[in-house]
Parts: C-alpha cells; structure tokens; sequence
C-alpha cells in the first residue's frame, strides 16, 4: 500500500471507531461525567471541605487532575478492548485481516480511537470539574504530553487484553482486578507524604502514581514523583505496550488458525 | 513493437489467478487439514471447490486470504507470492466468508465503505462503489437499516458488496447460497455470472452440486485434505458410466416394460425409470417404447449427475 493508501486505511478504522462510541455515548461518554460528578461533590465539596489543604491546595483542587487522569485510564483502555475483542467476537475483526493495511496502521487506528475517547471525556470531566473549582493550568506542554502518553499506554493495554481475551468476562477481569486498583492506589484521592515511608515505597512500583503526579504537576504544579522520571517510566511503558502488540498482531496470535 | 506488446499481452493473460503447491496445514491439536495439495485456477474461470464437510476447502480458502497460517507449500495470486508480498496479493483478492463477519450493529454502507478504506480507496470513489454494488444486490434500500436487521439473503449479499466494492480480479465465495431460498440464489447466479463475464475470476465452494455445474467450468474435489480431482466438469460428466433417467409417459404403463439392452422400471402407471450405460443412445429407448405404443412426454435426470460423481469418487478414495 502506498503511504496515501494507508492513511486512507487509517482515517477509517479511527472515524469508524469514533462514530461508534459516539453512537453508543450513553454507554461510552456519560457514565464517567456522572461518576466524577459525584467524586466532585462527595469527595471535593462534602468531605474535602472538612479534610482541608493537600500539597498547599484545597482538597478540590487537588483531587481534580487525579480524576480527570482515571478518566483517560479508563476510558482509553476501555475503548480499544472492548471495540477490539467485540470484532473479534462477531469475527468483523476478518475485515481488517483479509485486507492489505498493514498491521501497524491497524493497531495505530485503533490506539487514535481509544485515545480520542479518553480526551473527549477528560474534557467532559474538565468542563464538569470548572463548576466546582478555579483550575489553573500550570504547563500546556507537560499536560498535553502527559495525557497523550497515558491515553496511549492504556489504550495499548486494552489492545492486549482485547487479543487475549476468549470472552467478556476477560474483557472486565483486568479492569476490575488490576486497572482501578491501581488507579485508587495510585494517588488520586492523596498525596504520598500522607502513607508510612514503607507504603509510599510501594507505592512507587504503580505506575499510576506516576501518570497521576505527572499530570498533577501540569495543572497544579507539585508532584510527589521526579517528574523526568515519570516521563521516562511512561515512554518506557509505551514503548514496550506498543513493540508488544504489534508482535501480538504479527504473529497472528489468537487472531488467525 | 508489435510482437514486444503481443508478447507481454499474451504473458499477462497467461498468469494464472492462482497458484497453490504443495500447501499443507497442520492445527495445533495435530490435525492435518491439508495434505500438500496443488492447484491453479486460469484468469476468468469460474471454478468449484467440492468437498465434504472438513475435507479442507475453507483452510484452503483461509490460507489464501490470510486467515489460516500455512504450514508448508506456496501460494501466489495472479504472481504475487503471498510470503513474499502478501499485501499486493490481498488487493487481488475479494473474499465472500461463510459465517457473517460483519459487525450486526453497523449499517451496510458504513461497512461497504469501511471496506473500500482498508484498501486504500478515497472516500469519493468508495461512496461511489458501494452504491454501484449494493444497488447491484439489491440492497440499495437497506443501506440505512442496521445489517442485524437484514434477512440471512441481504447478508450473503451484503457480504458479496463488500468483497467487491475494490473491485478485485479474483472473487473467492464460501458457500455463498447456504440458507438462500431459491428465487435468491438464482439471482445471485445471475450476478456472479454476469461479474464472471465482465472477466473477474470466481473461486466457489458450495455443496450444491447443481449450484457447481450450473456455474463452474472447472472443478476441484477434495477430500480429507487430498485433491482428488481436478478438472473441466465437461470432463468429469463425461466420464459418467451410468445415468438413470425417469421418463414420464403419455400412456398408461400396464405391467411390466422391456426394452432390450437397458433396464427398465415402472415407477407407477405414467413413470419409467431406465438405466443408460455409457456407449448407450436414449433414441434406442425412445424407439422400443414407440413401438410398444408408449411415449414420453418428458424426461428428467433422476439424480444431479454430479452428484453422482461426487459420491463415487469422495467415497472411492475414503
């Protein structure tokens, strides 16, 4: 295929994935504005007026880039394994398969779709989160590589799981199990200077304490992690995410006989 | 000049569509599916794959469109290796499965031009293709309806709009009329034919064996991943030892008939049954039974004659 050729394929599977959780927003885009909007009220107005300043901000403020990252994660990785392992379900998958866009351009179309998602929603909850609090953003670059990193570490990890998974339920084990583990965990409702140094410690081989406290730092400007470090802990993820599935792709695994 | 375009004229035509060598599959379980099995389809066939169920002619179908791995052996297409450059090879090939493989929620003209992306087709000409297609279907109508929606007919054509909507030079069909009710499979008779004249290559499996010599000029019959037959039907009938006819008769039959040299049946008052062996003339019947004072209004195969065949040989080799 000629580099037009693929771009052509490419603009395809991402509108073709976009239109399809547009279609179905009910299920896609508004459940996470309504949960965050409860995590607002409960958390930031209800409780945080009573827990007061964190990091040397209000309780609000300091929970706002926390959720906003778990809607990426979520969202992001979501997309991509449930899209992917729905086509491979109904076997719609054979589509892409018999044709001749290459495997990477399929992985990438898929990977734009998730990310779309996990910003369409990050703006949702922002936009949700500016009639609680004054948000003031402390550096676009940070933010905007920040998210665009993790959305594309998660939805790389819900690639993987989409090609592993034999039915729905592993479709939602990882989620459940693993994903919001980490992500409570994962320093969204506190700051690390709050667990015993053993816990923090721990705390330090999650990797969302690193996507949570790098966007932190571009919104608010502190972050209980070295921020180079984060960035290179998540390029480093990404990387190996990507390498992965497109070896997953190319091998054939679990998709062709 | 002349002889050098006359040349590569007559060298383009005669690539064949497909190439197979040697192909073999073995699943993980240890199943061997294909036992090195080897065959070319001419531009502008129309050839039957036969088999029966499990005999390998959807693994072979799969290796050509890359859905099964190959264990051993070559496969090219119009040329094109596919180890070599699978990718030139698929834009070749258009592939009619024998599951629906589309997603049900999706509208049948978002999946036509989705199709016409992975194969790199702008969105103008794709636009442009599927509404050429599925008004040659005749499902221009439905193009809006959720395809969960279409009855199991509109799907199969559905699936054809979309294997063709790059207009591919070789159409492969996994039974493609399984489930169709008649009036549907007739015209889709009609429009593979049509297509097939217009100079596309058509590869069908089907397990109507009317639906083969209606259609096909060439065939392939395989049987526990071995070809144990390949090639014009023409030829394959002619070898026809024996065909049992049933005549219908303007008289009433009224005890038993002779016909000398054949064998003869009353099936009931009006219906003979005769057995004509191979160097036989049915005018030789014809001519008894006048004398006798039957004769025959019309008269019928009593059972497909290929299918004939394709018991004799599938049950020949087991």
């Amino acid at each position: 295929m000629t580099l037009k050729e693929q771009y052509i394929a490419f603009m395809t599977i991402v509108r073709k994935e976009i239109k399809r959780y547009l279609r179905i927003w009910t299920q896609t885009l508004l459940p996470s504005a309504i949960t965050m909007s409860l995590y607002f009220v409960i958390f930031g107005s209800l409780i945080g007026s009573r827990i007061g300043e964190m990091g040397g901000f209000t309780y609000m403020q300091f929970v706002v880039p926390g959720l906003i990252m778990m809607a990426i994660v979520t969202n992001s990785y979501s997309n991509v394994v449930s899209s992917f392992f729905g086509s491979k379900f109904n076997n719609s998958v054979e589509e892409l398969l018999v044709s001749p866009t290459p495997n990477y351009v399929i992985l990438l179309g898929y990977v734009v779709g998730g990310i779309s998602r996990g910003i369409l929603v990050a703006i949702v909850v922002t936009i949700v989160s500016l009639f609680f609090t004054h948000l003031h953003i402390h550096s676009y670059f940070v933010v905007v590589v920040i998210v665009l990193l993790t959305s594309t570490l998660f939805a790389l990890a819900g690639f993987i799981n989409a090609v592993f998974a034999n039915n729905f339920d592993d479709i939602s084990i990882i989620p459940t199990f693993v994903l919001t583990p980490l992500i409570y965990l994962g320093g969204v409702f506190y700051s690390m200077d709050l667990l015993p140094d053993f816990w923090a410690g721990v705390s330090k081989l999650n990797p969302l304490v690193y996507v949570v406290n790098a966007f932190r730092y571009g919104v608010l400007g502190v972050s209980d992690v070295s921020l180079p470090f984060a960035f290179g802990m998540i390029t480093l993820f990404t990387v190996l995410a990507f390498t992965y599935s497109l070896h997953l792709l190319n091998s054939g695994k679990r998709l062709r006989q | 000049m002349a002889r050098s375009v006359y040349e590569h004229f007559f060298q383009e035509h005669m690539i064949p569509a497909l190439t197979i060598e040697n192909l073999s599959k073995v699943y993980g379980n240890g199943f061997e599916a294909l036992k090195g099995i080897s065959l070319e389809v001419q531009q502008g066939d129309f050839f039957a794959m036969l088999g029966p169920n499990g005999a390998g002619k959807s693994t072979t179908i799969g290796i050509i469109c890359s859905l099964v791995a190959k264990s051993a052996g070559r496969v090219a297409v119009f040329d094109v290796d596919i180890d070599q450059d699978f990718a030139a090879a698929k834009k070749y090939i258009g592939i009619v499965p024998q599951e629906f493989n589309f997603n049900q929620f999706e509208q049948p003209m978002d999946i036509v031009i989705n199709q016409a992306g992975y194969y790199g087709l702008p969105a103008g000409l794709a636009r442009e293709r599927a509404e050429k297609y599925l008004k040659a279907l005749g499902i221009w109508d439905k193009r809006e309806v959720p395809s969960r929606m279409l009855s199991g007919g509109m799907k199969r054509r559905l699936m054809i709009a979309r294997a063709l909507v790059h207009e591919p030079k070789l159409l492969i069909l996994d039974e493609p009329t399984a489930g169709v009710d008649i009036e549907m499979r007739r015209s889709m008779w009609d429009f593979l034919k049509k297509i097939n004249a217009q100079g596309t290559t058509i590869i069908l499996t089907t397990h109507y064996l009317e639906e083969a010599e209606a259609l096909c000029r060439h065939i392939a019959i395989i049987n526990r991943g071995e070809i144990v037959e390949h090639c014009s039907i023409k030829a394959l009938l002619r070898r026809l030892q024996r065909e049992v006819f049933i005549l219908d008769c303007v008289e009433e039959v009224a005890g038993p008939v002779a016909i000398s040299g054949f064998h003869v049946q009353v099936v009931d008052a009006h219906t003979l049954e005769v057995a004509i062996e191979k160097g036989q003339y049915i005018n030789q019947v014809f001519e008894q039974l006048g004398r006798q004072g039957i004769h025959v209004s019309s008269m019928r195969n009593k059972a497909n004659r290929l299918e004939e065949m394709f018991v004799n040989l599938v049950e020949g080799a087991a």
